[in-house]
């Protein structure tokens, strides 16, 4: 991990220089009082604490509220770049899309025998209850975000599918809002494509998707799992920005075959839900029957048309750490192209041969849970101690099923701001996609994601990550 | 909109108002206590009273002194009614129904509880008191202000206002309710100078010592007092006035929405006793019974909108 020069830098060359698109941005950094710009990281701390984007930790109930630091050194993507991974991504998610109405009807894929059956018949994402049901206007993943990484100029490759309910996207605007309150000059210098119209983007989309029982304008809702989740912030500021209404389960009931949101006026029937709580929670009528935070019932009027769900439910299928090491042959099978984006080479610890390279390869590799997320579980070769090592082999040993390896990436590295001026940090990417029928639409840039920690890979906020502004340049 | 979220409003609104109040009735006591040690007591057991704490107080503690009820009323974590708490509350309220706030009030009150967490973290010493007494009410005026000057007046705005007014009335009865034997006619101690001092804390926990000398000439008898925190529609914080709001604002929704609700006719009937009773006619029927009426008519009436607006399920 002190290797340094194997690091892409995305900002700076060997010899010094700045690259291409941090130019103009450079221009500007050098020309400031480093003092300056520590003061104005303060402000935006205030301002962030103002705003209220505080989370609290799982876990961690008496803990006070914390805030995901912020770095105010943009990261920055180029024009052509950036339309590259665009048009990657877009092959990837109509694939998934794709994929996902294959395995709830037909099966081809595994007919054609690309993606062996147990894959998915044993995969607990998998679910029983969506076989031969198309959700309206056909679409299952309403909003990715896709995870990338980058490792050279044009080397980008997929870490995740987030087909879920992808989180963060309020971060990437909040980012913009600071950087333009702080920075308004730098704006007019360097010209960045806006993000701002996502939340309008977000309605629209969704909107397109209402169910055969929606008349007029649909109504919209976000669904949330409360004040105490994580997210709550992210939930109430995208219900505010599409002007839908915020409810949590008790706020619902199933009435004349719709769900409806209890209103100071009585119940009043909701077309799109925009759920931002897990599949297994939804129905404690046909999932999790202990769940508080669902809608008894729901699952039937979405089975009947009445309800669209965004997304829809078993979609966990598709980003399923396993079913990822196949996406290659997924694009291929469903658009008839090779896919542009790269995926990471994934030794799936289920198969022997595979299992074995992993065992013997420990302290080079990445392991991750097949059904893990937020960095949790995982293992990181490189960084890890002996004993560390020891005891995730007896881990892999154990339940083989349950990992899957990767090679550890050279992850690009994006400079921070630090008391002792710019130091470079590892960073991802996740853009946000929005589908609807015939549209796909990605805003550009995304989150950029940022380790704080120097030579560290890790850039989930649950785990010391803070987060840039992402500038996708005009072309 | 959510029945949720019109009862998040209401509760927000009510949880400011209350913290001011109890500001208020803080300084009251502070006042008599610093003036009058002998009446420090049972100062401070009628305020713990008009708080409707006391029973909390008195599982933790069973004198009163000054700093012991102050510290309880502020900042004392058993105590659900602080300040610190009904702060807390108020900011959670506003977290749960952040999509019908605009950024100035949800901003105003995330100050306020940021603000006054960071003041009521540690005991408030004797000369901080007023400073951070001045800076609850402050704070609470600043959320009004940004409600006033950015809220679109719509349903959102008539709960929020009524939940302001609710509070308020509440307030000043529960004053009048734990206060009303020293504005009772009798025969000890008239225009001497306990009366006076009493008198006074009532005008003071209801931040009505000036506009009460302004009105009256300097003159001061109990019962214009009474008439004036019960019925005189110029004071902002008499129940008269507190009414004719919760009314106007209850008839806006009802035309908005184009229903009347039982709420309606209970919040008319509240009214009319304001109209049709004068101060002479309160103390012939009883101004300790007519102040019980009014809490059990607006309890009543805290229910019923709860039930017809569909707070709660």
């Amino acid at each position: 991990m002190t290797n340094k020069p194997d690091y892409f830098d995305e900002m700076m060359q060997a010899g010094g220089a700045p690259r291409a698109p941090y130019a103009d941005y450079h221009d500007w950094f050098t020309s400031e009082e480093p003092g300056r710009l520590l003061e104005k990281s303060a402000e935006a701390e205030a301002l962030f604490r103002l705003t209220g984007i505080t989370f609290n930790v799982y876990g961690d109930p008496g803990a006070a509220e914390r805030l995901i630091p912020f770095d105010l050194i943009p990261r920055i993507i180029g024009g052509r770049e950036w339309a590259l991974v665009a048009k990657g991504i877009e092959q990837r998610v109509r694939a998934l899309n794709a994929f996902l109405h294959d395995i709830y009807h037909r099966q081809e894929i595994i007919k054609a025998g690309r993606i062996p059956a147990r894959m998915i018949a044993q995969n607990a994402a998998f679910l029983p209850q969506m076989i031969g049901m198309t959700p309206p206007g056909g679409i299952y993943t309403h909003i990715v975000g896709t995870d990338l990484v980058r490792t050279g100029p044009d080397e980008f490759f997929v870490l995740e599918d987030n087909a879920r309910t992808p989180s963060g996207v309020s971060y990437m605007l909040e980012n913009r809002e600071t950087m333009l309150h702080m920075f308004p000059e730098l704006f007019s210098k360097v010209k960045v494509q806006s993000v701002s119209q996502y939340p309008r983007s977000l309605r629209r989309s969704l909107g397109a998707c209402a169910p055969k029982a929606c008349e007029g304008r649909p109504t919209l809702a976000v669904l949330t799992p409360g004040m105490y989740n994580s997210a709550y912030y992210e939930h109430a500021f995208l219900a505010d920005q599409m002007g839908a209404e915020l409810v949590e389960g008790h706020d619902l009931r199933v009435v004349n075959g719709r769900v409806a949101m209890r209103t100071t006026q009585g119940y009043k029937p909701i077309d799109v839900l925009y759920r931002r709580i897990d599949d297994d929670y939804l129905d404690p009528l046909n999932f999790n029957p202990d769940s508080m935070l669902g809608v008894p019932g729901i699952i039937d009027v979405y089975r009947a048309g009445g309800i669209t769900l965004a997304n829809a439910p078993g979609t966990g299928i598709a980003d399923d750490k396993a079913i990822y090491s196949y996406m290659p042959e997924i694009v291929e099978f469903y658009t008839g192209e090779k896919a542009i984006l790269k995926n990471v080479p994934t030794h799936r610890c289920s198969e022997p041969e595979a299992l074995k390279y992993v065992l013997d390869n420990l302290a080079e590799l990445v392991v991750k849970e097949v059904h893990g997320s937020g960095g949790y579980g995982m293992l990181v070769g490189p960084a890890a101690s002996k004993q560390e090592l020891a005891a995730f082999r007896a881990k892999l040993e154990a339940n083989p099923d349950n990992y899957i390896a990767q090679p550890t990436l050279a992850l690009s590295t994006v400079p921070i701001l630090t008391d002792a001026g710019l130091a470079p940090r590892h960073v991802d990417l996740r853009p946000y996609v929005l589908v609807s029928p015939g549209k796909i639409d990605i805003t550009p840039g995304g989150l950029t994601r940022v380790a704080l920690t120097e030579g560290s890979l890790v850039v989930n906020s649950s785990q010391g990550g803070g987060t840039k502004d992402t500038w996708v340049l005009e072309e | 909109m959510l029945g949720k979220t019109a009862g998040g409003l209401f509760w927000l609104f009510r949880y400011m108002e209350r913290s001011e109040n109890t500001a208020r009735m803080i300084d009251a006591g502070l006042r008599i206590s610093l003036t009058r040690s002998s009446a420090a007591v049972s100062e401070w057991t009628s305020i713990l009273n008009a708080t409707g704490l006391q029973n909390v107080y008195l599982q933790r503690y069973d004198t009163y002194t000054g700093p012991q009820v102050i510290d309880f009323l502020l900042r004392d974590e058993t105590n659900p009614g602080s300040v610190r708490a009904v702060v807390e509350s108020a900011r959670n309220n506003a977290r749960l129904v952040r999509t019908a706030l605009t950024r100035e009030v949800w901003e105003a009150v995330n100050e306020c509880y940021m603000a006054l967490t960071a003041v009521l973290a540690n005991p408030v010493s004797d000369r901080d008191l007023p400073r951070v007494l001045q800076m609850i009410r402050q704070r609470s005026a600043f959320v009004r202000g940004a409600l006033h000057g950015t809220m679109v007046r719509n349903d959102m705005y008539d709960f929020a206002r009524i939940g302001t007014f609710f509070e308020r009335a509440d307030n000043t009865a529960r004053i009048l309710d734990v206060k009303y034997y020293i504005l009772l006619p009798s025969i000890m101690h008239v225009g001497t100078a306990t009366d006076n001092v009493q008198w006074e804390t009532i005008l003071r926990a209801t931040s009505s010592v000036r506009a009460y000398q302004t009105l009256h000439d300097g003159e001061v008898d109990p019962k214009s007092i009474a008439h004036f925190l019960i019925l005189d529609r110029r004071l902002p914080r008499s129940l008269a006035f507190c009414y004719s709001k919760i009314k106007d604002n209850l008839a806006y929704l009802e035309t908005d929405y184009g229903t009347r609700h039982p709420c309606h006719d209970l919040a008319d009937r509240i009214c009319k006793r304001f109209s049709t009773f004068d101060v002479d006619m309160i103390f012939e029927y009883g101004l300790h019974e007519y102040i019980q009426d009014f809490l059990t008519d607006s309890a009543a009436l805290g229910q019923q909108i709860e039930t017809d607006y569909r707070f709660i399920e």
